[in-house]
C-alpha cells in the first residue's frame, strides 16, 4: 500500500533520518503533482508553483502530523487548504468538489516536473542574514548545524531558529506571490 | 528552483521533530495567557474581597466548574483544529453538555424562586458589565492561543478562530469568578456564556486573517 509505505518513510523522516525524509518528499511530490494536475486542469502553469508551496508547507508543518493517524487525510487536508487558498488568491470562487480524493491521492504519480515560475533562490536572498545564512550553510551546502554555527558566528540554537523561521518566511513569500 | 532541488534543500540535515511539541506549545501558551488574566484581576479588577467566604459556597465551585469544563474542552478543540484532518469527535458534545446542564439548573432555580425575584436572579447587580469584563480577561489567552495556532496548521480558519475565542472566553470567565460576586445560576448561565461567545465571535471573524499559513 502506498499509504503505508509513505507513512513509514515520513515517520522515519520525522525522527531525523534525512535520506528517508528525502525519499518521502520525492515520492510524495510525484503523487502531489499528479493530484494537482487534475485539480488545476485550467491552470497548468500553477501546478509546479503550488507543488513547491505544498512541499514547503508540509515540511514546515510536519510536527502537526500525528503518527497514530493515517497519512492520506493529513496530506489531503493540507493540499485542499492550499488549493482553496490559491483560488481565494485568484479570486475565483469555483467550488472544489473532489469526491474521489479518498482513493486517488496516492494511486497516481507524475514524474514530469515542469519549471516553477517563482524562484525560491531569489526569494531566499530577500530573507534577513540570520535566516538566509543558516539556510545556505545547512540546507543548501549541507553543513552540519555546528559547522554552520562556527562559520556564521551564530550559536547553534540561533542557526536552528534561523532555519525554522527562514523556511516559514519563505512559505509566506511564496504565498504572497513572486 | 527545481522541485527536486527544493526537496534536497528541505531534506538536507533535517532535524527530528517531537510529535508532542504542538500540544505542549498549546498548553504552555494557554497557561501563560490565563496567568496574565489572573494578574489583570489582581491589578485592575481586584479580587472579590469576600472570596474566602464565598469560596465556601457550593455554587462558587459549580460556577468555576462550568467555566473550567468549557475551557478544557475548547482547548482540546483548538489542539485538534490545529492538526489537518484531525477529527473533533466528541468535542461538540463536550461543549453542549455543560451549557445544557447549566441552563437546566438556571431554569430550576428560577422556577423555585418567587416570581418577583426572578428578574433580579437573572440580572444580578453586574449583568451589563459582566460579558465585557470577561471579554477583557479573554484577551490574553486569545492572543496566546492565536500564537499557538499560528505555529500549527489549522485548515478551517473560521472554526479554529472561534474555538480559540471560546476557549479564551471560558478561561477569562474562569478567572473572572475570582472577582465576580454573582452566584445565581440564572445569572452566570446567561452572562458568562455571553462573555464567552463574544470572544468566540471575534475569533471566528479574525481567524482567516490571523491564522493563514
Amino acid at each position: 500500500m502506498r499509504e503505508d509505505r509513505l507513512k513509514e518513510l515520513l515517520v522515519h523522516g520525522l525522527s531525523g533520518d534525512g535520506a528517508t525524509y528525502r525519499q518521502f518528499l520525492e515520492e510524495l511530490s510525484n503523487h502531489l503533482r499528479a493530484y494537482l494536475r487534475r485539480r488545476l486542469a485550467s491552470l497548468p502553469d500553477d501546478v509546479e508553483d503550488l507543488l513547491q508551496e505544498l512541499l514547503l508547507a508540509i515540511h514546515n508543518q510536519r510536527h502537526t502530523f500525528d503518527p497514530t493517524q493515517p497519512l492520506t487525510p493529513w496530506v489531503q487536508a493540507i493540499a485542499r487548504y492550499k488549493l482553496a487558498d490559491l483560488h481565494r488568491r485568484r479570486e475565483r470562487n469555483e467550488a472544489l468538489q473532489d469526491p474521489l480524493d479518498e482513493d486517488t491521492m496516492f494511486t497516481t504519480v507524475d514524474h514530469e516536473a515542469a519549471e516553477a515560475r517563482h524562484d525560491i533562490e531569489k526569494l531566499l536572498n530577500l530573507l534577513p542574514h540570520r535566516q538566509r545564512l543558516p539556510i545556505l550553510c545547512v540546507k543548501i551546502e549541507g553543513a552540519s548545524v555546528s559547522d554552520a554555527a562556527r562559520r556564521t558566528g551564530m550559536s547553534e540554537s540561533a542557526v536552528k531558529v534561523g532555519i525554522h523561521r527562514g523556511l516559514k518566511a519563505l512559505a509566506a513569500k511564496l504565498r504572497s506571490g513572486p | 528552483m527545481k522541485t527536486q532541488n527544493l526537496v534536497s534543500l528541505l531534506a538536507n540535515q533535517v532535524e527530528g521533530v517531537d510529535a508532542r511539541r504542538a500540544g505542549r506549545r498549546l498548553l504552555m501558551s494557554w497557561a501563560a495567557g490565563t496567568m496574565v488574566s489572573v494578574l489583570l484581576v489582581a491589578g485592575v479588577l481586584r479580587f472579590n474581597s469576600a472570596l474566602p467566604e464565598v469560596a465556601q459556597r457550593a455554587m462558587f465551585w459549580v460556577r468555576g466548574g462550568f467555566c473550567a469544563s468549557l475551557a478544557l474542552v475548547a482547548v482540546v478543540a483548538v489542539g485538534r483544529l490545529g492538526r489537518p484532518a484531525a477529527r473533533l469527535a466528541l468535542v461538540p458534545v463536550g461543549l453542549v453538555l455543560p451549557v445544557v446542564a447549566m441552563g437546566l439548573l438556571a431554569v430550576v432555580v428560577l422556577l423555585n424562586a418567587p416570581a418577583h425575584d426572578r428578574v433580579s436572579l437573572v440580572l444580578g447587580h453586574t449583568a451589563f458589565a459582566c460579558p465585557w469584563l470577561i471579554t477583557f480577561l479573554a484577551a490574553p489567552p486569545l492572543i496566546a492561543l492565536t500564537w499557538a495556532l499560528r505555529g500549527a496548521a489549522p485548515t478551517r480558519l473560521h472554526l479554529a478562530g472561534a474555538a480559540a475565542g471560546f476557549a479564551a472566553g471560558a478561561s477569562g470567565a474562569l478567572v473572572y469568578t475570582l472577582h465576580c460576586p454573582e452566584l445565581a445560576p440564572p445569572f452566570f448561565a446567561t452572562w458568562y456564556l455571553l462573555g464567552m461567545l463574544i470572544p468566540a465571535g471575534l475569533g471566528a471573524l479574525l481567524g482567516p486573517r490571523l491564522l493563514r499559513w
